[in-house]
């Protein structure tokens, strides 16, 4: 690690300013991404702006046919959030599969969402429900959001306020997972509901996609089999020592069957 | 009153002495020491698997804060330092000695692996070291790498070092190649495999770390280190690398957290801390972050072998021909020529009467991280080989698996048996342990889980293997004859206090095997003293007399020999003390469990009287016996020792995601006597642990270039608790024959039998798919891949 400063606001505002005024400067929540990288030296940030302070990003709400979840809500907040159990129990359940239980208690669904790590688990969510991200400054609709391998639509020194799901009538959740890391080495998230029929792809590709031709089969066809003949092509896919395009593109088909099983 | 004690003797499952410490939080590790004055050192290091180093700028680096002082190999070189020294000599089939390519502590001219040392930094601070290490300067001209032993054998490949030819180390072989060809030619069956025995990276929960302390005062050394043998590192370091006398070098292992045998070599950070202190007269720490341990840790196995199993008409095996290529790495490791040679050929034999084998063995220098001893070493290779060949030879004759080894097991009275690959197994019971694992499997109930896990979409199958292995290492003229250039006998020191507790010193090393009180265990069973009062020292050559420290299942086997040795020479000493208190003859003392008596009387003094009487000798017999209590044996074996026993896995196949779990798992396993029934099962269910994870989940990759790819644990796939199935562990026991305890060895057998177990099941779970093998790991994709490919086939059918 090489030495930072460290800056602990208590308002949003601070926040923006304390990160405008140096281009350098990083926000931290749960730290569970940024401190690995930092200890590896990967990351070299002159200074750190601790966001969980900050009392505005905290908590989980329903707002009428929305849950709106505060960027600085644990995975364990969100798993055992008797809101999300209620409105999203997939959501619920996805975050109970992160990771592992320190991870769960450390890291946050604003950290996971604003990095985009393509083998991390909620943007999954967030897309596949058709969230919108609500920033310090503006709204961002989930299919403008995630626009690359571990970059979103977020200015510099942008922050993450909240995100609001719509409450869906069907959602369910699949995932095969790297063996080494436990990260998602191809997962689906698919759901029926105010947004249309999405069907949301994570892990196998660079960043996380929609497959339009299962949306078409679910939006005719609610039930596993109708996705169960529907290949993906391994284009562009990723391909690692633990699977090849070939085998993620496979594990597309299978995720999104599982997903809409799970959905119900 | 009459106070019950519960008995601690041989057989009681004693809870471990350590846990206390170990689980509070109590333990001292390495790098919980922290020395007077303490300084860093950051360890630069290679980047490129294969390159020439054309020079090296210190300057900047010299200048950055807290820097006291930066070395390279040149500095090393120039100020005497040696390389480090490789433990064992393999000759050529033409009788030549092997290649023994320079080591250099730190990298002279060339940088041959990814994590290979380039220069190291001492400073005030740990970030101090790393930041200096930085902006140190290395120009560097990359050479094309040899990352595969394929690409090293290559015509044209480059040359790693200058002494190897065509990175060849060796090129040896054992057994009468005429003799098999010719059981080859009449042969009625020919059973024909081809593998690849997985590259490991050990990965001890402790990563290893390191304290040199030079004492200006008296200029001696003293070495903290995460060793499984010190005295073997300071007769290593000392005498090779370092030149420092015995009598003023200290090496002290404290609590060493895990080795699997990563921890037994002289590794370049003991030598570079030791020396350093003596330069910066202070003392010099480095403790290893876990990237570095997989790119400076020895690797394991890495095998490519390809075997041929002969067998008459009524499925008598008639001869074996094996040839191997074996990856040493970049350099030789301490014990590294030795694994795939006399800890591996040795053991084709298997539990099985093939009067043939012939095996060669090319080992290959390449730009990896250099391969030694990993849990079993060598004999898993040899393990695998042929239990899969087993099931392999099953599937081409027609004969059940179960009874195909039948036929070809060595019967009970057939012991002592000679093998034709020169060892001689003294005991055994083989078609004990493989009926004990069927019925504890419940082997005949399988068909019917298959067919119940079929009704939910898995493939499931059953796998067994018989196995056997050699440890207790080792009679040291017969390594002797082999290449060993050190013996394997093992030292214990039994010092009885005036009041009687007991401080046990052993050579032998204890990091997680649970000594402390395995052996206390034997001195309560042999002089009757509580475990509670008895105290187990090792892992200090300040303390210990001497040892060859653990590896290999040698402890109990070879180092509680020693102590038994020891011991009985306590008895003798305490017999004359106690004859002369109780005026009898010695020939009339007999001594039980802490009490010498005259035989036919009641007349008795118990050891606490004994000792007391040696300490405070005023009624002695002073003329013709010292005063004092205290015994030491050295304890060479006369042969090694020869566990064996019979594993069963069960796995479940998911066949759309390839993923496979082992859902049964049991071990019956003849390791000697058993002194703690419960530490027995702890290290069997943990080699077992091991063992699934090299057949399931475990694999060190490199790219096309040399680069290390699965260099951290996100990429790396350690088992964890959620991939290991309930594992069942029996014994069935038969006693080694030549030592006192009748011990055989427990530490090495899980990772020994298990790999084969699970891969002969996932073959039977792929039965339908006409698989005959299926390579480790055995991956989801691997799986995935066997499936599609031959998915037409079978719609084709
Ligand atoms: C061992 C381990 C296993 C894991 N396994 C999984 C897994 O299986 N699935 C999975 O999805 N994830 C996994 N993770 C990642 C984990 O979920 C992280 O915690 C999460 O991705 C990031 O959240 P965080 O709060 O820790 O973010 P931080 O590490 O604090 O930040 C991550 C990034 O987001 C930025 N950031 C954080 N908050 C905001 C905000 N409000 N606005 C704008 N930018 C922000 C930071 O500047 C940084 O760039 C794992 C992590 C570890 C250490």
């Amino acid at each position: 690690m090489y030495e930072f400063a460290y800056h602990k606001p208590s308002s949003v505002a601070d926040a923006v300013k304390l990160l405008s005024a140096d281009p350098e400067a990083r926000p931290v929540a749960g730290g569970h991404t940024l401190l690995p990288a930092l200890k590896h030296r990967l990351a070299r940030p002159t200074a750190l702006v601790d966001l969980s302070g900050i009392a505005e990003l905290r908590g989980i709400r329903r707002e009428g046919d929305k849950v709106v979840v505060g960027a600085l809500a644990r995975h364990a907040e969100v798993a055992s959030s008797d809101v999300v159990k209620g409105a999203i129990p997939a959501l619920a359940r996805l975050a109970g599969t992160i990771g592992d239980v320190q991870v769960r208690n450390r890291g946050t669904i604003g950290g996971s969402v604003a990095n985009n790590d393509p083998a991390a688990d909620y943007p999954a969510a967030v897309l596949g429900l058709g969230a919108t991200v609500v920033t310090d400054r503006r709204r961002i609709a989930a299919d403008d959001f995630f626009t690359g391998m571990f970059t979103t639509a977020l200015e510099p020194g942008e922050i993450l306020v909240a995100i609001e799901f719509p409450v869906p009538e069907k959602a369910g959740y699949a995932k095969m997972k790297n063996p080494a890391s436990r990260y998602v080495m191809t997962g689906a998230f698919v759901s029926r509901g105010p947004q249309g029929v999405r069907v949301a792809i994570n892990g196998a590709g660079p960043c996380v996609f929609r497959q339009a031709e299962m949306e078409k089969a679910l939006a005719a066809n609610w039930s596993p089999d109708a996705v169960a003949n529907i290949r993906q092509s391994p284009d562009g896919l990723n391909s690692d020592i633990h699977g090849s395009a070939e085998y993620r593109a496979h594990l597309v088909t299978v995720m999104a069957k599982r997903a809409v099983a799970d959905a119900g | 009153m009459n106070v019950v004690t519960p008995f601690e003797g041989i057989g009681a499952s004693v809870r471990r002495k350590e846990d206390l410490r170990f689980l509070s939080g109590r333990g001292q590790y390495t790098d919980d020491l922290n020395r007077q004055g303490q300084t860093w050192a950051h360890i630069l290091r290679s980047p490129h698997p294969h390159a020439r180093i054309r020079g090296i700028d210190t300057r900047a680096a010299s200048a950055m804060p807290g820097v006291l002082a930066v070395f390279t190999g040149k500095d090393m070189a120039e100020a005497g330092v040696g390389g480090l020294p490789c433990g064992w000599l393999i000759h050529n089939k033409d009788g030549s000695p092997m290649a023994e390519p320079p080591h250099p502590v730190l990298a002279v001219d060339k940088v041959r692996h990814v994590g290979d040392p380039v220069a190291v930094v001492v400073a005030e601070t740990r970030a101090q070291a790393r930041d200096a290490a930085e902006a140190i300067a290395v120009d560097y001209e990359v050479l094309p790498a040899a990352a595969t032993m394929a690409q090293a054998l290559a015509p044209g490949a480059p040359q790693l070092h200058e002494g190897a030819p065509g990175n060849l180390c060796y090129d040896w072989h054992i057994g009468d190649k005429a003799v098999v060809d010719a059981a080859f030619a009449r042969a009625h069956k020919v059973a024909t495999l081809e593998l690849v025995n997985n590259r490991l990276v050990p990965n001890a929960m402790e990563p290893r770390a390191a304290i040199g302390e030079y004492d200006r005062g008296t200029g001696d050394y003293t070495l903290w280190t995460t060793s499984q043998n010190p005295h073997v590192i300071r007769l290593l370091m000392g005498a090779n690398v370092l030149h420092i006398p015995e009598s003023r070098l200290r090496v002290i292992a404290p609590d060493v957290g895990g080795g699997f045998g990563s921890k037994i070599y002289h590794y370049a950070e003991e030598a570079i801390v030791t020396w350093a202190s003596g330069r910066v007269e202070r003392p010099v720490k480095w403790t290893a972050d876990r990237v570095e341990s997989f790119m400076s840790d020895a690797h394991g196995r890495d095998h490519v072998t390809k075997a041929e199993l002969a067998l008459d008409q009524d499925g008598k095996i008639l001869a074996l021909r094996v040839s191997t290529l074996a990856n040493m790495g970049a350099y030789l490791s301490t014990f590294a020529p030795c694994i795939p040679t006399y800890l591996y050929a040795t053991l084709l034999a298997g539990v099985y009467t093939t009067p043939a084998i012939y095996c060669e063995v090319k080992a290959v220098f390449t730009n990896t991280v250099p391969v030694d001893a990993y849990r079993g070493a060598g004999r898993p290779e040899a393990t695998y080989l042929l239990e899969r060949l087993m099931d392999v030879a099953a599937a081409e004759t027609g004969i059940d698996r179960i009874e195909l080894r039948r036929r070809n097991f060595i019967r009970p009275d057939q012991f002592p048996y000679q093998t034709p690959v020169a060892l001689q197994y003294d005991s055994g019971n083989y078609h004990a342990t493989l009926d004990q694992a069927l019925q504890a499997a419940d082997w005949a109930g399988f068909e019917a889980r298959r067919a119940e896990a079929k009704r939910r979409g898995r493939l499931r199958g059953i796998g067994v293997s018989t196995y056997i292995e050699a440890c207790g290492i080792a009679p040291s003229a017969v390594v002797g004859s082999l290449g060993a250039r050190a013996g394997l006998y093992e030292v214990g020191t039994i010092r009885v206090h005036p009041t009687g507790s007991v401080t046990v010193l052993t050579g032998a090393h204890s990091h997680g095997q649970g000594h402390e009180t395995t052996f206390a265990q034997l001195v309560a069973d042999k002089l009757g003293v509580p475990v509670a009062q008895v105290e187990v020292v090792h892992g200090d050559t300040g303390k210990v007399p001497f040892g060859m420290g653990t590896y290999g299942s040698r402890s109990l086997a070879v180092g509680g020999s020693a102590m038994m040795k020891a011991m009985d020479k306590i008895i003798a000493k305490g017999k004359r003390i106690a004859a002369h208190l109780m005026e009898a003859s010695v020939e009339d003392i007999e001594f039980e469990r802490g009490e010498f008596r005259v035989a036919g009387t009641d007349k008795k003094k118990t050891l606490t009287e004994i000792s007391v009487a040696a300490y405070v000798p005023h009624n002695y017999p002073i003329e013709e016996l010292e005063p004092g209590l205290e015994e030491t044996a050295f304890y060479d074996p006369k042969n090694f020792t020869f566990p064996a026993g019979c594993h069963v896995a069960e796995v479940e196949i998911d066949p759309e995601t390839g993923r496979t779990q082992v859902v049964n798992f049991t071990a019956v396993d003849d390791v000697g006597r058993v002194i703690n029934p419960m530490i027995v099962e702890g290290q069997v269910q943990g080699g077992v642990a091991q063992g699934i994870g090299q057949a399931l989940l475990e694999r060190c990759v490199y790219d096309e270039n040399g680069q290390l790819l699965s260099g951290s644990m996100m990429d790396y796939t350690m088992p964890r608790a959620d991939d290991l199935p309930p594992v069942g562990v029996a014994t069935h026991t038969t006693l080694c024959t030549h030592n006192p305890l009748g011990v055989k060895g427990c530490g090495e057998v899980g990772a020994i039998g298990s790999p084969p177990a699970v891969i002969n099941a996932v073959v039977d779970a792929l039965k339908e798919y006409g698989v005959r093998h299926v390579e480790m790991p055995a991956t989801p994709e691997r799986i995935w891949q066997i499936i599609n490919a031959n998915r037409p086939r079978m719609a084709a059918e």
